[in-house]
Parts: C-alpha cells; structure tokens; sequence
C-alpha cells in the first residue's frame, strides 16, 4: 500500500495547526506542532487544561467536531497523511490501526450495550471476524487486562463494573485489533490514585507486550516519567520542549518547564525552609496570546524588544537526543543556577488546642435500592467510625484518603450540615456534635468555614464576586453599614491577591484559581479560626496550584488558623501538612507526624498509597507495591479490617483474624497510631517506600 | 419490583378514590342539582318543587354518603316515588322484572356504572360502544403519529445543526403550535369543503368525481371506517402531537450523539450509519417511549375536540354531551374511564422506562 | 362601491396595522443596534428563527395594545347585508365609518377582521399574566418541595400529579361553568392562589434583607400594604361573600366569568410548573455554592429563592415562553367549547367555534382567528428554541 517500513516514524506530526471557529472569531488551539513517534515508543504529551493537546490528539484521529478545523500542516500515520484521507479510509485505520483510550471509562462505554458486544465489534468491523470468533476474542482480551471471571464480564453492562474495572474495559477495547498507535488521553484522572497505579502497570505491560507505540497525554509530570520515553511539553498551544524524557526532566532547556518543576511539590520542598515558586500571573487566553514567546509575561528570563517579536521556532538543543526547545535564550540561560532564594519562613508552632473530636461516628440510612426505594429495606452506611482527633491552633492537619473513605462526611459533621451519631465533637471546649447549623450562633458558624473543591462549582454564577462576599459579610454580622462592609470587602479582595475591581465581575469571567481566591476570601469573611479546605487546589492546574497553596499557608501564619486539609495527594500533603490522617473506608487507619507517617513503619494502606503517587523526579526510586481490585463500596464494606481485601500483610497475620476483628489501635511510643494487626516486628521489618538517590 | 408495583398500585388507586371524588362533589353542587331538576322534570318548577324533587330521587341526602353508594360501599338508597311506588338506586335496571333478586349494593365496585339521564341508558352499555369508536381513532392516530415523530426526531438530531435538522425542527416547532381545533379548521377548508381549499381546484382540474377530497364529517365512520372519512380526523390529533414526540426525540438524540461513547464508537471506526443505528438509537428512544406514553392521555383532549369539529360520536362526545348537560352517573363513568388511562399510561411509561433503560433494570 | 379582490385585501389589511409596523420597526432597530449590551434578550438577535419568533409575538402583542385605531368596526357593530359577506366586500352604506368587510362577514354580520384583531386584546391581557401566575404558585411550593424533599415533597407531588391525571377538559367543564361561579368556587381558589405572589415578595425580601432590619420591615410592610390592597380589590365583588373593601376602595372589578377563566388557566398550569422547578431545585441543590451559603448558616428560604432560583432561570425562561403558547392553546379550548368568557367575545376560541359551524360553506369567519391563534403560538414556540439555542452558546 504504501513504501512504510518500521525502522521509519509510526507517527510524524509536521507543523500542525487547528483552529476551532465560533460565530466571532478563529481561535488557534494548536499552533505549528510537531513531533515524531517511532515505533514501540511511548510519547508523553504534558501541559496545563487548554494548552492543547487533546486537541491534537483528536486531530490524529481526525475527529475534531463541526467547529474545528486543521488549518495547516500535516499528520503522517504509517507514512500516509491523515489530512487527505476519505472517510471510509479513516475509518478503516479507525479502531484498528489507531486506537484511543479516554479520560472517563464509564461515560465511554455504551451503557445500553453489553461489555462483550462492544468489544467484539471492533473485530467484527475490522477483521470482518464472525461473531462467536469475535466474542471469544474479546474473552482472551479481557482476560488479558487481568479482570477476574471473564464470562461473566462480557455478559455485563457498563454500569455493573467499578471505574478501575470499566478503563481496564476500554484498554481491552482499543487492544481488540492490536492497533499500531494507542492514544491515551489521561486515561487514569478519574480513578483513585491506587487504582490508578494498577492501570498504569497495565498499560505498560500491554504496550511492551503488543509493541505498540503510545500517544500519553497528561497534566501529571509523575506519570509520564513512569510511563514514557519521550515527552513534549506544550504552553498555550505551542510544543515548547521535547525531548527524552530523563533529558527533559533533568536539563530541561525551556523557562516553562523549569517553572513547572519548581511548582510541583517534590520530595524535599517544604512549606518553611524551602517554599513552592508559583508562576505568576495567568495561562492566557487563546485569543489573548501575546506577541512572540507565549510564555514571555510570565518568564523570568523575558528579555523586551526580543521575546515579544515575532514567532519563534523550535531549536534543536545541541548534544541531546532529538531534544528541541521554543526559546531564543535557552543557550544564554544559566540552567543550573538555583531559584533565586524565595521567602523562607520560621515554622509557626502550634497552639492550643481548638478543636476535638472524640470518638466520633456518623452513620447513614439509605434504602438498599435506588429506584424502588424509600420504604423498604434499609442498610446502615457507617461513613465514620470512631474518629478521634485534636487539632491545634495554626497547625494543619490532612485527611488522606481516596474515595468512599469518609473524609467528607467529616466534614459534614464538623460544619453542622450534619449531626453526629455518637461521640462528641468539642470546638473550644464547646460540646458541637449534636447541634445544625441553623442552631449555632453566628460566632460559631463565622469561626469554622470550608473551601471547596471544584472552583466552577463553589461561586453562585449568577452573582457578582463581591456581592457573595458581602454577604458572607453581613450574615456574619460583620461592619455596620454598607460601606462599612464593601470596604471590609475590598480588604478581603487584596488578602487574596486578587485585583479590587474584580470585585464588580461575574464569576465566569474568572480564572479556576481566581475562583478558588474568592472562595478562600468568603471563608476567611467572618474571621474564621478553623478552616476545612476540601481537595481546594485538584481540580486546578498545576501552576495555579502552587500560588493558591501558598495563599492559604500565607494566610494561615497570619491569622493563626488551624487548616483542616483535605486531600489524596500525597505529594502536596506532605509538602504543607503538619500533621496526617489516613483514611479507609470511614476508619482512620493511621495517625502521625508528617515524617512519621511518610516513613516506615506504615499502615498496609499507607504504605500502598505512598507507592501508587507518581512523583516527578528522576532521583526518586520507589518500591512498587500494586494493590488488587477496588475500594470496596461503603455501603458493603468487608468484615473485619476494612483494608483486608487488599492487604499484601494479610498473611503475616496468623488466625485469619484480619477477616473477622477490627484491629486495634497501636500506639507507638511517639504518638504515631496504626489500626492494624499486624505486630511491632512485622512493623520492624517495613522498608521505606520512597527512597532518593544520592546526587 | 413487586414491591414498587404495590406502591404504585396503592397510589393509582389513591390518585383514582381523589378525583373520582372532586367530579363527585363537583357534579353534585347545589345550583348543578337544582339545574339537573329542572332539566328532568319541568323548566318551570318552583324552588319547593326542585326540593321535594331532589329528596324524591335520592339527591338530599349527604354528599360523602351518596359517593359511597355510587362506590358500591355503602347500600343504594331506597324511596318511593311520587305513585307510593318503591324506588331506589339498584332498583332502577329492574323496573318491570317481576322477581328480580335486587341487590343491596350497586355501585362502581359490583360493576353497576349507573345510569345516564340525558341517554336514558345504562352507563356502561354507553361507555362501552362509546370507547370502541375512540378506540379505533387512538389506534390509528397511534400508528401515524408514533413512527412519524420518532422518525422525525431521529433524523434532525443525528446531525445537530444540519439543514436536515433545522428543517425538520421548524417543522416539528410548526406542528406544536397548531391545536387540534386550528388544525381541523384548516383541514376541513383544504380538502373537505366543495366550496374552497383544494377540493374546488381538484374538481375544477377534473382529479376528483365527488364533491371533496375527503370527508370534513366523520359520523359515518362510526359504522364503517375508509380513509375518506377517517384521514382528516385522524391527521387532526396527529399534527398536534407529532411536534411534541419529534422535539423530545430530538433533543434526546442530540445529547446521545454527543456523548463521549458515540465518539467512541465512531474511533472505533463504525460507521456513521451503524452509530445511529447500534449505539445511539437505543439509548435515544429511552426518554421519548416515557413521553409517548404520557402523551397518551394527553390526546384525549385532542379526542374531545376532534370529535366534536368531525361529529365523530365517541368518548370525547360522550364526555361533552355528559358535561353540558350535568349527567353525573354519566360524567362519573367518563371520569373514571380518564382517570384509568391516565394512571395505566404512567405505570406502563414507568415500567418500560426500567426495561428499556439496563442501568436501572440491573441494579 | 366594488368589492375587493384579494390582492387588494391584503394590502387594506397591512394598511390598517401601520402603527403596529411601525413599533415592530422600532423595537427591532433599537434592539439590534444595542444587541450586545442586552444579554439574552439581545442574544436573540443573531438567530434567524428566534428573530422570526420574537416579531411574530411582538406583531400580536402590538395589535392588542393599537387594537382601537386597527380595527375598522366595533367588534359587536351588526350591519345591515353584512351576514355573512365574503372577504372584501362593500358596505351597503358607510356613514364615513370604513368602506369594506375586508376580512368579510359572519353569521350575525359582524365584521371578521376586527373580531379577529380584538381577539388578540383577550389573548394578550390574560395568557402571560395567568402564566405568571401560574409560576408564582409553581416556584414557591416546588423550591421547598426539591430543596427539602421527604413528606412534604411527596404530598405536593401526589396533589400535583392529581391535578395533570384530570383531563384539562374535562376539569374546565366542571370548573367554568355558570353553576360553579354561582357557588363561589373560584371566589375561594382566587382567594388562595393570589396569596401566592405576596407570599413569594415577602419571603423573598425577608430571606435576603433579614440582616438589615430597618430597611426589611419597611420593604415588607410596603408589599404587604400595595399587595393586600391588590389582592382585596381583586377578590372584592359586591353582592357575593367576597365583598370585603368598601367601593371607594375597590380599585377595579374582575367579572365572575373572567375570574373563573383566568383561575382555572392557572391553576391547570401550575402543577407542571411546580414539577420543572422542584426537578431544577433537586438538581442545583447539590452544588458547592449551596453549601457554601449552608456553612455560613443561611436561612433555607434565602438558599432556595436567591441561591437556587437564579440559576435554574435558563430553563424557566424556555419554558415561560412555551407556557404562554400553551396558555393561549388552553384559552382556546375554552373558547372553542363555549366555556367561561361570553359568547359574543370576539376571543379567538369562540370566534373559531361560531365559525365551524358553516365552516364548509364560508371558511374565513374561522380561519382568519384559527390562522391568527397559531401565528402566536407558532412565535412564542419559536422564540423559546430560539432562547434556548442561545442560552446554550456562550
């Protein structure tokens, strides 16, 4: 068919550009891309939310919507361009010779279809395969995926299948015709991290096993370095560095990447000694790049008169493997030089203790079935049991988990949304547990506040940002006239670094982190002394992550809060958090210093969950320890220690007590508790998970 | 699932003892009373007459007791007429039969529907002739309506946007806004008058022998349905709810075909015809079978209407005739006809929406 | 004097409804030139088909408000060898009144076109105010019914689905009938329903300017003072039990039957209002913003109606424009079975009825209302996809 052969690139992506038109404008979403895959080569493709590259990615499938457009270049599959091929061509490299694995596995299965239908089909289109040949296709692929009881997976429907077992569904699905170039487009964001581990594992057995090359689009820098060769870094549409992937990640030649890297929390940054740098100002627009370097306002090297004319072209870095960088200056720059020293700060000591929770438990009642519910059986969902702990004033404490292991009803109880079933909740020796928040008296409810998670979800859209603070304002009784209060307003507006005349704005002519802000200050409105952030910075983008972070921190030292932070981010909690939580299914499983919760001995669970977090640096060598299977659901939780299912420990435990006791806690002589079984020479023996090469 | 039917059971039956009773208590308001009097036996009784009359026939007696025995829970009531001869509630089918065991209870619940005062007629022999001829209506408007609209929906929302689209959605926009008393009149002007429309121009042309294309009257349907006298009604109900089922259709198509599994199917290289067909026309026709179904006793207004324009003698004239003319027994049994087709469509709609819907069925 | 042919006829016709061309002119130069600053309204104004929607109701909306200078005869006015006339035809003598039927005649010779034009003054004075009506009874028991759910959501809902169980039709012959306002029905449902919209000002200020008493209590005590005179004089009418405010004070008279029409409209729409909201309620309670105001202790009447409510109004909007359309279809129906307003209204549903009856042998007399009742429809339907469409693009 054509003169292709595999010493030649899979995949060769040559000045790529598409555009999505709107009824005003062209907006550039991809800009003179380029990149080569060779075959067997796994290709990360890194960047913020809108930096583009889903976009390309569904460029190389050709799938761009009625609005976009490939407005230039060219994308060679196999030696062949994608661009000029009829519909019928692409559909027959479709699914077959290019396959791709998306970023909600339920929302891509037909929930009307059963698993196996949906998978012999791909065979059925491609291969022209009889039906029967197709199904048992399909069994010897899911099989493959490690899914346990294969027959009876095909003959289920989607929605009968947990997350981690409906993704490992859809890689069986774009393996079916064992394609030439798989397309992951952050296949695991919607997982929890440990589920997330074992899916990445898989991945790269299969590619390594079908030699496939790989297409592996992600925000997370860990992950590509877990899984990729090569990667290529893009900013606001633009490639900007590519490159091997220990290349990149350890002589980077592009200002962005370096800004990046020193944004993520790594092993080693801490919030006093040696803070995050945030990138400042804001991931612009599509159509408010500016002129030049995209990246030019918000780099440090930014030189005026020579960054900001013209477009600038990739360059080859001399002495690198395939290593190119989009920046004038890379060679002037003195890449080793340190950070210039950021603030360090004198680690704030902990005060009294503000709040405490004493054997804490809140169960709900929920009717066995969804649809044919509300009278009928009822089963006891127990969201928290026996939570007792004490938080000090300016000290933050995390709450680690994943999901479904109560952190959230927690919070709940804590904010008075809910009431305790049992145990007490004391806030300044005042008992809590037992009274709504419509009883509380304002200097209550002022005094505990909460951040949310999703930043498009915590502001009312239909608000300005300073009416909602206001408000906030005058419920808590706060300044006694108007004026009084729009000052106090504009005050809160300036402690969260956002300009004052955002104030007059709707909250979709903000930015997620600029959101975030707003949330942060309506929190702080009534002078709150005990702050639950819940997940605050996930759902922002890396960058953003580091500026909001360090806001709150900053904030925090200056008003003496205690911050109740929750997270499954190990990376962050460890990098900010004074104090851990770990939580399982509604148990707290261990308790501990910082340092001593990241460092052995662990909780079974902990110690997975340490392993699972894809950490961003060459140096770092992990045990890897993947846990089976998913987080039981809370409704029917396993007998005995919750964590029993997954626990690589289990054995070491004699009597099988693991299965019929919930374990006790062990009080380490340093106050460090674990709830496990296992015994002090068992803990002995634990090696620390994260280890960091000498330099 | 049992256990959700005897819910819904218990409700429906609730929902049917409500209504059954505010058509009760609203027939039976005084002035309707004094009016039905005066209807039956003399326009120009004096008020102490009306009394007398009403208390001769059971009428004054307590509201809640006389829906009782309408129920067939409470014993019908028993009087004597003018001529000192006994009368009652379950006495009137056997007037005439000499030594007829009369039964103590006659209401809904022993199947006695009572009896008309403006047909002078058992109810249930009327509802029951009544019903068929609205029967055969519903049938075919059914069989035009149902494939037309999906199909409609169907193919506008396959490609949002489109020309196919638009023009179908103006279309289906058009439709909804022409009730069905617009509608006929703009029907029967087309194709069944011999003075206008199109039936002059077709006569004139020489492309019809008689004197329209179709017929505007369908009374004679009653004893012989043809196309001719039966298409114009039929399209009348049709045209207004078409529109609905096609719109739903649509907008229930389009989220299908956006959703992230129809791209999935489309990268998996199927083709376009098989993504409609395959993937997206299962999950699409899940939200409009509950529409159609709750369109259904929805169109018995549309009956109403259609058959009082086309002088077609069904249920909808019936429930006219009943309720111009305060026939409570009549109007009662209409009532609970309504209210039974009312409840069964949702139960159905329900119940399909689990079967067709495998998130739900399977859980 | 000649007849007209039907050219001629409808150039008279468009003649007559300059002021109506006039102000539609108006509007549209006006909206379009300032389209970008007026949000949604001016989102209208790039979408062919909610253009055509929005001119076809604001054409019917101009002709009621302009009806006394475009009809050409009084709309009861019986002339003499009119019965029945065919469009455009003469009058035998004019008095210097207009010449011409141009619409024709109908059976009692009255004049076709200015019936018809008349028609849209009902229309448009009781459709989109029974609407707003109906929302007010819809939002204010179906944003505590989804926000709180449990028995009081599942009582609502049981009323709720009995009233959409009944027939419309069937519900209006036993609500409009002589008998029924003769025994003071609709007096008592009036009395309950127009409660709705003071209850719904008072709550709503109260729920948001509870911290700022001064200026609550007089914001309240102004609503309950302008409103409570309103709602008395709405339900006041001499000689019934209703007769509550002295006549110095009864600030206008609604005639029984317009009453009985306009509460039953209303309170046939309200149940399907009340499910759309406490759906929409159920679905944005869950959201962040709501819990934020939960954490700081606000009232759930302030939640439900300044959190919740403006952000379930996109589809409010779509479906008020639909509600209006259904409205004007369910006035019709009335009309159409001779329920509640008089037979000689020149109302369309009557006007259709009258004209049925000979509808073979003389067509105008209900064509020309059945044709103008679905324009409206037909623009409101339109402007509401239109809406729709645009409120989706942003």
């Amino acid at each position: 068919m054509s003169d292709w052969d595999p010493s030649q690139p899979i995949l060769e992506i040559e000045n790529l550009s598409i555009s999505f038109f709107t009824r005003l404008r062209e907006i550039p979403a991809v800009m003179d891309f380029s990149c080569t895959v060779m075959p067997g080569e796994a290709m990360g493709l890194v960047g913020e939310s809108g930096c583009g590259k889903s976009t390309v990615a569904l460029g190389v499938m050709q799938d761009l919507g009625r609005n976009g457009r490939i407005v230039g270049g060219r994308i060679k599959f196999k030696g062949r361009d994608l661009n000029l091929m009829s519909d019928a061509e692409l559909r027959q490299i479709r699914g077959s010779e290019i396959a791709m694995i998306y970023q909600e596995p339920m929302a891509s299965l037909n929930p009307a279809m059963k698993i196996g239908a949906q998978l012999a089909e791909v065979p059925m289109i491609h291969q022209g395969m009889a039906k029967k040949a197709a199904w048992a296709l399909a069994r010897q692929i899911v099989e493959d995926v490690r899914l346990p009881d294969p027959d009876r997976i095909l003959k289920s429907y989607p929605h009968q299948l947990s997350g981690g077992q409906q993704q490992r569904i859809v890689i069986a699905m774009a393996l079916m015709s064992k394609p030439a170039l798989l397309i992951l487009d952050e296949p695991t964001t919607a997982l929890d991290v440990t589920v997330e581990a074992g899916i990445v594992d898989l991945v790269k057995e299969l590619g390594r096993k079908y030699g496939t090359s790989m297409l592996f689009i992600s925000h997370n820098l860990g992950l590509i370095l877990d899984t990729c060769d090569r990667l290529c870094v893009m900013y606001s549409g633009e490639a900007v560095e590519t490159g091997s992937v220990r290349e990149v990640f350890d002589k980077m030649r592009h200002p962005y990447t370096q800004a990046l890297f020193r944004s993520i929390p790594l092993p080693g940054a801490d919030k006093n000694a040696r803070p995050l740098i945030a990138i400042p100002g804001n991931f612009p627009l599509p159509h408010e790049r500016p002129e030049g370097c995209n990246f030019g306002p918000r780099c440090d090297y930014f030189q005026a008169g020579r960054c900001d004319r013209g477009a600038i072209p990739m360059e080859e870095v001399p002495h690198g493997d395939r290593h190119e960088s989009r920046c004038l200056r890379f060679a002037e720059i003195d890449w080793a030089a340190p950070p210039a020293a950021g603030k360090t700060y004198q680690k704030a000591e902990p005060g009294e203790v503000v709040l405490r929770m004493d054997d804490l438990r809140k169960y709900y009642e929920v009717s066995a079935n969804a649809l044919f519910g509300r009278s009928g059986e009822t089963k006891v969902v127990k969201a928290n049991e026996t939570l007792t702990f004490e938080a000090r004033e300016s000290e933050t404490l995390a709450i680690v988990g994943e999901s479904g292991c109560g952190k959230s009803t927690f919070a709940k109880v804590l904010m008075g949304l809910e009431t305790a079933t049992a145990g007490r909740v004391r806030l300044y020796g005042e008992e809590i547990q037992d009274t709504p928040i419509e009883k509380r008296n304002t200097n209550t409810v002022s005094s505990v506040q909460m951040v949310f998670q999703n930043p498009f979800d915590t502001l009312n859209p239909s608000m300005t940002v300073g009416r909602q603070i206001i408000r906030a304002l005058e419920v808590f009784g706060e300044g006694k006239s108007d004026r009084e209060r729009r000052e106090k307003m504009l005050d809160l507006m300036d402690l969260v670094k956002l300009p004052r005349e955002f104030a007059d704005r709707m909250p979709r002519q903000l930015s997620g982190g600029q959101k975030q802000r707003v949330g942060i200050a309506r929190a702080f409105a009534g002078g709150a002394k005990i702050v639950v952030a819940d997940e605050p910075v996930s759902a922002l983008d890396v960058s953003v992550q580091a500026a909001v972070t360090d806001l709150l921190m900053e904030i925090q030292r200056r008003e003496k809060t205690t911050l109740l932070f929750i997270s499954h981010d190990l990376s962050i909690v460890r990098y900010l958090a004074d104090r851990v939580m770990v939580m399982y299914l509604g148990h707290v499983v261990e308790m501990g210093t910082t340092d001593e919760v990241f460092a052995p001995p662990y909780h079974p669970y902990t110690e997975a969950l340490l392993s699972a977090v894809p950490i961003a640096d060459t140096r770092v060598k992990k045990k890897r320890i993947v846990l089976d299977g998913d987080i039981p659901s809370a409704v029917n939780p396993p007998p005995g220690c919750p964590f029993q299912t997954r626990c690589r420990w289990k054995s070491q435990v004699p009597g099988g007590i693991c299965e019929t006791e919930v374990p006790p806690i062990k009080k380490l002589p340093s106050g460090h508790q674990i709830k496990c079984h296992l015994t002090e020479d068992d803990f002995a023996t634990m090696e620390p998970v994260i280890e960091i090469a000498a330099e | 699932m049992l256990k959700f039917l005897a819910r819904r059971l218990v409700t429906m039956l609730l929902t049917a003892l409500c209504l059954t009773f505010i058509v009760f208590a609203l027939t039976n308001l005084q002035p309707n009373l004094e009016k039905l009097a005066k209807q039956q036996a003399s326009v120009r009784m004096s008020d102490a007459q009306v009394t007398s009359w009403l208390a001769r026939h059971g009428y004054a007696r307590p509201l809640l007791q006389r829906y009782g025995e309408w129920l067939g829970v409470l014993p019908g009531w028993t009087g004597k007429n003018a001529d000192g001869k006994p009368t009652g509630r379950c006495l009137s089918h056997y007037e005439g039969v000499k030594g007829a065991k009369i039964p103590t209870y006659c209401g809904i619940l022993q199947g006695d529907w009572g009896y008309s005062t403006v047909f002078r007629e058992g109810v249930g022999g009327i509802l029951a002739t009544r019903l068929t001829a609205t029967g055969w209506l519903m049938l075919w408007v059914l069989i035009v309506m149902i494939p037309t609209s999906l199909i409609m929906g169907v193919l506008a929302g396959m490609r949002e946007g489109s020309r196919l689209d638009r023009s179908l959605s103006v279309a289906s926009i058009a439709s909804t806004s022409t009730p069905e008393y617009v509608s006929g009149v703009v029907l029967i002007v087309l194709f069944g008058s011999s003075f206008t429309g199109l039936s002059l121009l077709f006569k004139q042309w020489g492309l019809i022998s008689g004197g329209v294309i179709l017929k505007g009257n369908a009374t004679s349907a009653m004893s012989h349905i043809t196309f001719d006298n039966f298409a114009l009604p039929v399209l009348t109900i049709s045209i207004y709810g078409v529109g609905y089922i096609a719109r739903m259709t649509r907008a229930s198509m389009t989220e299908v075909m956006t959703a992230q599994y129809i791209r999935t199917a489309r990268l998996k290289g199927v083709s376009f015809r098989n993504v409609v067909l395959r993937h997206a026309l299962r999950n699409a026709l899940i939200a409009p079978f509950t529409v159609i179904m709750l369109q259904i006793p929805w169109l018995l207004n549309g009956v109403v209407v259609t058959e009082t324009l086309f002088s077609y003698k069904g249920f909808g004239w019936t429930l006219v005739q009943a309720a111009s003319n305060n026939d409570i027994e009549l109007l009662m049994g209409c009532s609970v006809v309504a209210v039974i087709v009312v409840l069964l469509t949702q139960l159905i709609s329900d119940i399909g929406y689990v079967y067709l819907n495998p998130r739900i069925r399977i859980s | 004097m000649e007849k007209l042919t039907w050219p001629q006829i409808l150039l008279a016709m468009g003649e007559r409804f300059w002021p109506v061309w006039i102000a539609l002119a108006l509007t549209f130069a006006v909206s379009i030139l300032f389209k970008r600053r007026l949000g949604l309204y001016g989102k209208l104004f790039d979408s062919p088909i909610a253009m055509i929607g929005f001119g076809l109701v604001m054409f019917w909306v101009f002709a009621a408000l302009f009806a006394p200078i475009i009809i050409t005869h009084g709309p009861l006015e019986q002339l003499p060898g009119m019965r029945n006339a065919t469009p455009g035809k003469a009058l035998r003598d004019a008095h210097g009144g207009y010449p011409y039927y141009l619409l024709g005649g109908d059976t009692l010779a009255r004049d076709v076109f200015s019936r018809m034009v008349a028609g849209s003054v009902v229309v448009i004075r009781i459709a989109p105010l029974a609407t707003i009506f109906a929302y007010m009874v819809g939002i204010t028991l179906g944003l505590p019914a989804g926000y709180y759910g449990g028995r009081f959501d599942t009582a609502l809902s049981f009323v709720a689905n009995l009233i959409l169980a009944f027939p419309v039709i069937l519900l209006f012959y036993l609500l409009v009938t002589p008998q029924i306002v003769q025994s003071g029905v609709p007096q008592y449902m009036a009395a309950v329903l127009f409660l709705f919209p003071i209850l719904f000002l008072a709550v709503l200020i109260n729920s948001r300017f509870h911290v700022k008493p001064a200026f609550r209590n007089a914001a309240i005590a102004l609503i309950l003072a302008i409103g409570g005179w309103l709602y008395l004089s709405t339900l006041s009418q001499p000689g019934t039990p209703f007769h509550l405010l002295p006549r110095a004070l009864d600030l206008f008279n609604i005639p029984g039957n317009t009453m009985i029409v306009f509460v039953s409209v209303v309170f046939v729409n309200s149940p399907t209002v009340f499910r759309i909201v406490r759906g929409l309620t159920f679905d944005i309670k869950s959201r962040d913003y709501v819990a934020a105001a939960q954490t700081r202790g606000e009232g759930p009447w302030y939640i439900m109606l300044w959190e919740i409510l403006p952000n379930a109004r996109g589809p409010l909007i779509v479906d008020f424009c639909l509600r209006i359309g259904y409205t004007t279809i369910l006035l019709g129906v009335l009309g159409f079975f001779g329920l509640g307003l008089s037979p000689e209204s020149p109302d369309w549903g009557s006007t259709i009825n009258a004209g049925s009856r000979l509808l073979a042998i003389y067509p105008i007399p209900a064509l020309a209302p059945a044709l103008a009742l679905m324009s409206l429809v037909l623009g409101l339907n339109l402007l509401a996809d239109g809406l729709r469409e645009e409120s989706l693009k942003d």
